[in-house]
C-alpha cells in the first residue's frame, strides 16, 4: 500500500505547529496503525530527519497511552478499537490520512502527536479511590455484591483513560471518563461510604482543569475504544444531585 | 565475591513469616516521616508498595516512564490472580498453592519465599475487593473463581479477560489516595538512568525527564525497584514495547547480583507474527485453553482451511502427549510442544509458525452465548487484529516471550545484595523458580508490594533513623550524573547509520533463535559471539536523531537497547552454565527419551546469582536451594 | 455556593429544569392557538384575556419569563465555556457519530430566540403596553400576520428549527436529570420524537389552515 500522510508537527508546547506531508509506500495491510508510523519513522531516521513523536506502550489496546485523531475520528474510523489495534486493512491504497493530536484546552500538545493528559490523573487524585488502608480490608466474601451491580461496575471500570472521549466531544468534556470512574464505585457497596465526597471532589476538579460541559451529543460513547456507555453520565448526574 | 545470605527465618514452613513479623524491627511513626523512599515503577508491585509505604507514613517518591502511573504493564495481564481461599471447597489451601508453585517452578525457587507469597495471597484478594476491584461474582453475591493453567483446583479470581487492568486500577487508586494525602509524590515520564550508592548503600537515583531531557537527582534512604521483567530483550514479546531492563541493569552494574537471567517464560498462546514490521505480539489469555483444543494437521504441509480438515486427520498433540492435563499443561510444556510440531513441519498459517486453538467443540457443547460471555473481548480482539472470526474458524496461535522468572537476587526481605536496594514483583527472581504458573504474577507483585515489602523494609530502615535527609550534591551524585551525561552524549555522538530499533530487532532474533524455548551449547556459544559483535556494531554505527536536552524517543530507545545488548549476554552465559533442563529452560542436551525436560538436581539445585566484576565474564555465586519440606520429584503432567 | 450553582453538572441541571418548564408551556400555548382556527374571534380573545389577567397565571408568567432568561443565560454560559475548551480546533471536521441535532442546539435555540423577539413585539409587548396596539384583539393581529406570506414562511422555518431543538432537548433533559438507563432510553427517545413532531406541526398547521380557508 502507498499512503499520503498529513501529520501535525509541533516542536513543543510553545512552538507553532503545522502539518507536514509524507508519502509512504511499502505499507502492509497486516500492519497496525502504529507500525505504519514506525515504518515512517524508520524512513525519517534514515534520512536524518526528526521522527514523529507519539505516545504508545502496550500496543494491545489496554494501557491507554496511544491516541490520535485520524481523519476526523479519535482512534480512527473503526468503533471499539484503540489506535494501536487499528489495522491498516481499514485503509485504501493511495488514501490520504490526516493525523492530529487530541485537541482540548486541558490537553496541551507536548510534541507532535503527544499531549499532556495529566489533567485526567488529577481528577482521579481528587477522589477516584476507596479509602482503605492495606491490612484493613475485611474478608472478601463478607460483603455480598449483587452480580448485576458488579457486572455494571466492571463495564464502567474498563475505561483505559486514553482521553478519546474528550477528543471526540465537541465541547472537550471529560464527563464520560469521570462518570465511568464514579459509576464503578457508586455501584459497589464498598464505594458507598464516601460516594458523596467522591463525586463532588471529582466534578470540582474536572471543572478546575478546564474541560467543557456535557451536551449529551453521544460522541464520546461512539468513539470510546472500550465502548463505555452514556448511562454512566446519567448516573454521575444522579450521584451528584444525591450528594447535596 | 559477594556473600549470599538469604536470611530465611528459622522454624517450620508455616510459621516462618509469622515468626519473622513477630521479631522484625519497627520504625517509630515519628521517624517514618523523616525517612525517604524511592520507588521505581507503578505496576502492581510498585504502586502497591508506594501506597502502603505512604500509608505507613514514609515519604515516598514514585517514578514511571509512562505519562501516567495507570499505564504500567501490569495493566495487560488478562487471566486472573490466584489465592488460596478455597471458596470452591475443592481442597485448596496455602500449602497446596505453595506446592503447585514449587512444582510448577520445577523446584528452582526458594521454599520460604514461595510459602510466604501463598500465605499473603488471601490478603491480596481481600484488599483488592475492598478497593473496588470488580472481580467476577456468583449470583449469590460471592466471588467467583476459575481454574487456570497447570493446576487442578479453582483458585483464580478474575475480572473477565482484564484482571490485570482491574487490579492495576485498584493499585492506582490507592496510590492516588496517598498522592492526595501528600505522602507520595509522583514523577511520571522519567527514566531511571543510574543508581547512586553511598558508603555501600543505595541512596538515590539519577533520572532523565523524558519531556525536557533534564537530568535530575533524587535521594532517599532506600530505593525500591519495581520495574518488571526484561522480556522485550526478544524485541517481539507480549510486553509493552517500552518495557525495559535498564533500571535493573544499572543496579546490577552497581553491585546487585542478577539471579537466573536465562529463566524466561515463553507464553504458548499469542497471536503469531503477521508481518516483518510487527512491533508486538498480542497475548490471547491462557484461560482460552480451558475450552479451546489445540491441534495441527496430521499431514505435513496440509494447506487446507482448518474447517475442511476432518476429525481423524487432526492431531490434538497436547491431549495425545499429556492425557492427564491435556490442553491445560503448564505454559513451558505447551510452548515447547507447539514449537516441536511447527519445527517438524506441521505448523499452520502463512508462515507455518502457528497451531490451531479450536473452539468448535466448546461452542457445540456450551453454546455460542456461553463462550461469548467468557471470552467475548478476547475473540473481538483477535478478530480486530487478524481479520479472522474465531467463532467460525480456529484461532491461530504461537508462543511468544512473556515473563521473566529471573531477576535481581533478593533475600527473604526482598533486599538485593546492595543494602537499601530492594526489588519487588517481576523485577526480582524469588518466587517462580524456573517457570511461572498462570495467575501467579499478579499475586506475587501485589503480595510483594502491599504486604511483604512494607514489613521487611523496616528491618533495614530501622538502622537508618539517625541519617538525616540525604543531600544530592555529594561526590557520588556528581559522579553518577557525570556518567549518565557522558553515556547520553556518547549515544548521540556515534552518528552511524542504523537506528536503535533495528539493532533491537536483530538482537531479538538472535535471542529467540538461540536462547528462547530450547537451547543447546553450540547455539548459545554462537549467540554469545553474535551478541558481542552486534554490541560493537551498535557502539560504532548507531544513529540517534535529535538532541539530548529535549524530548527524544530515539535516545530513550537507544539507551534501553544498549542495556539489552549487555543483559542478553548475561542471559546466554547463565543458559550455558546451567546444563540441565528445568522449567522454561530447556537444554536439548538434557532431555528424557520422549523429549521431556530432565533436571539434574545433584548439580544444579541452586540459584545462579551473577555478579558484575567490570569485565566480560561475570562471577557466578551459588545460593544452594535446600528443600526441607517438599520432596524433589520429576515434574510430570502425563 | 458557586460550586453548587456553576459546576459542570449543576449548570446542566438548571438548564434542563428551565427547559422542561418551557416544554410544559408549549402545549398550553398550542391549545390556545388552535382557537385561532375558529371563525369566531371571541374564544381566542377570551383566552388571551384570561391569560393576561388571571392572578395565578401572572405568577406562572413570571416563572416562565424567568425560565426563558435562565435557559438563555445558562445556555450562553455553557456554550461560551464549551467553545473555549478547545482553543485549537481540528483541521479535519469531527466525524464522530452524535445524536441528531445535538450539535446545533445553540443555533436552533438562537433561531427560536429571534422568533421569540419578533413574537414579543407582535403580542406580548403590546399586552405589557411597551408597544402600541390593542391587547384585547390578538385574534385579528394573528390573522393579519398569517396573511403575510413572508411571515408565514419565517414562522414555518422557526418551528421546524424548534422541532429540531425539542427532539434533542427532551431526551437530553432526562439524561441530565439522571433519568436514563438501558430500559428507559429508547422509550424517552420515542417520546421526544413524538413531542418534537406534534408540537411544531400543531403550530405550523394553523397558518396553513387559515390561508386555505381564505
Amino acid at each position: 500500500m502507498k499512503l499520503r500522510l498529513k501529520i501535525w508537527r509541533q516542536k513543543n508546547a510553545e512552538a507553532k505547529g503545522a502539518f507536514a506531508s509524507y508519502d509512504l509506500d511499502g505499507v502492509s495491510p497486516d500492519m497496525s496503525f502504529l507500525e505504519m508510523l514506525d515504518l515512517l519513522n524508520s524512513r525519517l531516521v534514515s534520512e536524518s530527519k526528526e521522527p514523529v513523536a507519539f505516545d504508545h506502550d502496550c500496543r494491545e489496546g489496554i494501557c491507554g497511552s496511544c491516541g490520535m485523531y485520524i481523519n476526523g475520528y479519535p482512534h480512527g474510523p473503526v468503533p471499539g478499537l484503540t489506535t494501536c489495534h487499528l489495522s491498516m486493512r481499514y485503509f485504501r491504497d493511495g488514501e490520504t490520512i490526516t493525523i492530529e493530536p487530541w485537541r482540548a484546552k486541558p490537553f496541551p500538545v507536548i510534541r507532535d502527536l503527544i499531549v499532556d493528559r495529566s489533567a485526567m490523573d488529577k481528577i482521579q487524585v481528587a477522589g477516584g479511590f476507596i479509602s482503605v488502608t492495606a491490612g484493613a480490608a475485611p474478608e472478601a466474601n463478607s460483603n455480598l455484591v449483587r452480580k448485576h451491580s458488579s457486572d455494571l461496575a466492571f463495564d464502567s471500570a474498563i475505561c483505559i483513560g486514553c482521553g478519546a472521549c474528550v477528543a471526540a466531544c465537541k465541547n472537550a468534556s471529560a464527563m464520560l471518563f469521570v462518570s465511568a470512574r464514579v459509576s464503578q464505585y457508586a455501584l459497589l457497596p464498598q464505594g458507598r461510604p464516601e460516594a458523596k465526597e467522591r463525586v463532588r471532589a471529582m466534578v470540582e476538579e474536572m471543572d478546575r482543569q478546564g474541560f467543557g460541559n456535557c451536551s449529551n451529543t453521544g460522541a464520546c460513547e461512539a468513539q470510546c475504544p472500550k465502548q463505555i456507555r452514556l448511562f454512566n453520565i446519567a448516573r454521575l448526574n444522579r450521584e451528584y444531585y444525591k450528594s447535596y | 565475591m559477594i556473600t549470599l545470605n538469604a536470611k530465611i527465618p528459622e522454624g517450620p514452613l508455616g510459621e516462618k513469616w509469622t515468626r519473622y513479623k513477630a521479631a522484625s524491627k519497627l520504625v517509630n511513626p515519628a521517624n517514618k516521616k523523616k525517612l525517604d523512599i524511592i520507588v521505581i515503577g507503578t505496576g502492581l508491585s510498585g504502586a502497591g508498595a508506594a501506597s502502603s509505604l505512604g500509608e505507613l507514613g514514609y515519604n515516598v517518591k514514585v517514578f514511571c516512564y509512562q505519562d501516567s502511573p495507570r499505564r504500567a504493564h501490569s495493566v495487560a495481564a488478562q487471566g486472573g490472580i490466584n489465592a488460596a481461599k478455597n471458596y470452591k471447597n475443592d481442597g485448596d489451601n496455602v500449602y497446596r498453592l505453595f506446592y503447585d508453585m514449587i512444582k510448577g517452578g520445577d523446584f528452582r525457587a526458594r521454599e520460604a519465599n514461595v510459602y510466604r507469597i501463598a500465605e499473603v495471597s488471601n490478603q491480596v484478594i481481600d484488599h483488592y475487593t475492598a478497593l473496588g476491584v470488580p472481580f467476577a461474582r456468583e449470583y449469590g453475591g460471592t466471588l467467583d473463581t476459575r481454574s487456570f493453567g497447570g493446576v487442578q483446583v479453582s483458585r483464580t479470581f478474575y475480572a473477565k479477560g482484564q484482571t490485570g487492568q482491574q487490579c492495576l486500577l485498584g493499585a492506582y487508586s490507592s496510590l492516588n489516595r496517598q498522592i492526595k494525602a501528600g505522602t507520595v509524590k509522583m514523577f511520571p515520564r522519567r527514566d531511571m538512568l543510574e543508581l547512586v550508592v553511598i558508603d555501600g548503600k543505595a541512596r538515590g537515583i539519577i533520572t532523565r525527564n523524558l519531556i525536557t531531557g533534564e537530568i535530575e537527582r533524587h535521594s532517599a534512604h532506600a530505593v525500591v525497584l519495581a520495574t518488571g521483567g526484561y522480556g522485550t530483550v526478544y524485541y517481539l514479546s507480549t510486553l509493552a514495547v517500552n518495557s525495559n531492563a535498564s533500571a535493573a541493569w544499572k543496579a546490577y552494574k552497581k553491585g546487585a547480583a542478577f539471579a537466573n537471567p536465562s529463566f524466561v517464560q515463553i507464553h504458548p498462546t499469542s497471536i503469531p507474527q503477521l508481518n516483518e514490521f510487527q512491533s508486538k505480539l498480542t497475548l490471547m489469555s491462557e484461560s482460552l485453553r480451558n475450552d479451546g483444543r489445540i491441534w495441527v494437521p496430521r499431514q505435513k504441509g496440509d494447506t487446507r482451511p482448518a474447517n475442511d480438515i476432518p476429525e481423524e486427520e487432526r492431531d490434538y498433540y497436547l491431549e495425545r502427549r499429556y492425557p492427564a492435563f491435556g490442553n491445560l499443561v503448564p505454559r513451558d510444556v505447551a510452548s515447547r510442544a507447539a514449537k516441536e510440531r511447527c519445527d517438524a513441519g506441521y505448523g499452520v498459517g502463512k508462515t507455518g509458525l502457528a497451531v490451531n486453538l479450536d473452539f468448535r467443540d466448546a461452542i457445540k457443547k456450551q453454546g455460542k452465548k456461553s463462550i461469548e460471555n467468557k471470552y467475548g473481548n478476547l475473540f473481538d480482539m483477535y478478530r480486530a487484529i487478524t481479520g479472522m472470526n474465531p467463532y467460525e474458524e480456529p484461532m491461530q496461535i504461537y508462543p511468544a516471550g512473556h515473563y521473566t522468572m529471573g531477576g535481581l537476587w533478593v533475600d527473604y526481605e526482598l533486599m538485593t545484595t546492595i543494602p537499601g536496594l530492594f526489588a519487588i514483583g517481576e523485577s526480582n527472581f524469588s518466587d517462580h523458580g524456573a517457570n511461572r504458573l498462570g495467575a501467579s504474577s499478579l499475586m506475587q507483585a501485589a503480595g510483594d508490594g502491599y504486604f511483604i515489602l512494607p514489613v521487611t523494609i523496616s528491618s533495614f530502615l530501622s538502622g537508618e533513623i539517625r541519617i538525616p535527609r540525604i543531600p544530592t550534591d555529594g561526590p557520588e551524585f556528581d559522579e553518577a550524573e557525570k556518567n549518565v551525561r557522558e553515556r547520553l552524549e556518547k549515544l548521540l555522538s556515534i552518528k552511524g547509520k542504523q537506528s536503535a530499533a533495528s539493532f533491537h530487532r536483530r538482537l531479538g532474533k538472535i535471542m529467540w533463535d538461540y536462547c528462547g524455548m530450547t537451547r543447546n551449547e553450540a547455539g548459545l556459544k554462537k549467540a554469545k559471539d553474535m551478541v558481542r559483535e552486534l554490541r560493537s556494531e551498535f557502539w560504532s554505527d548507531l544513529k540517534v536523531t535529535g538532541e539530548g536536552d529535549d524530548l527524544n524517543q530515539q535516545l530513550e530507545k537507544a539507551g534501553r537497547v544498549a542495556d539489552f545488548l549487555e543483559l542478553a549476554e548475561l542471559m546466554i552465559t547463565d543458559a550455558l552454565n546451567r546444563k540441565e533442563s528445568c522449567g522454561a529452560h530447556f537444554r536439548e542436551e538434557s532431555q528424557t527419551p520422549d523429549g521431556e525436560a530432565m533436571r539434574i538436581d545433584s548439580e544444579y539445585s541452586y540459584v545462579a546469582a551473577w555478579e558484575y566484576n567490570g569485565g566480560d565474564e561475570p562471577i557466578l555465586n551459588k545460593e544452594p536451594l535446600k528443600f526441607e519440606f517438599v520432596e524433589l520429584k520429576e515434574r510430570s503432567y502425563k | 455556593m458557586n460550586k453548587i450553582l456553576f459546576s459542570a453538572v449543576s449548570k446542566k441541571f438548571v438548564m434542563a429544569l428551565a427547559g422542561l418548564f418551557l416544554l410544559l408551556f408549549l402545549p398550553v400555548h398550542l391549545g390556545i392557538n388552535l382557537m385561532l382556527l375558529g371563525s369566531d374571534p371571541e374564544p381566542f380573545n377570551n383566552a388571551a384575556h384570561f391569560m393576561a389577567t388571571f392572578p395565578l397565571v401572572k405568577v406562572v408568567e413570571i416563572v416562565l419569563i424567568l425560565a426563558i432568561l435562565v435557559h438563555i443565560t445558562y445556555g450562553l454560559i455553557l456554550q461560551i465555556q464549551n467553545w473555549r475548551s478547545r482553543p485549537v480546533r481540528y483541521a479535519v471536521r469531527n466525524k464522530s457519530e452524535t445524536t441528531a441535532f445535538s450539535k446545533f442546539m445553540i443555533w436552533t435555540g438562537g433561531s427560536v430566540l429571534i422568533f421569540l423577539v419578533i413574537h414579543f413585539f407582535n403580542f406580548y409587548f403590546i399586552k405589557l403596553g411597551i408597544v402600541e396596539g390593542d391587547p384585547e384583539n390578538f385574534y385579528s393581529v394573528a390573522h393579519q400576520l398569517f396573511g403575510i406570506r413572508g411571515y408565514v414562511i419565517l414562522y414555518w422555518i422557526c418551528f421546524l428549527l424548534l422541532g429540531f431543538h425539542l427532539y434533542h432537548s427532551l431526551q437530553s433533559a432526562f439524561q441530565t436529570l439522571g433519568w436514563s438507563n438501558e430500559f428507559w432510553k429508547p422509550v424517552i427517545q420515542v417520546i421526544s420524537l413524538i413531542y418534537a413532531i406534534i408540537i411544531p406541526a400543531g403550530f405550523a398547521v394553523i397558518p396553513l389552515v387559515i390561508q386555505f380557508v381564505k
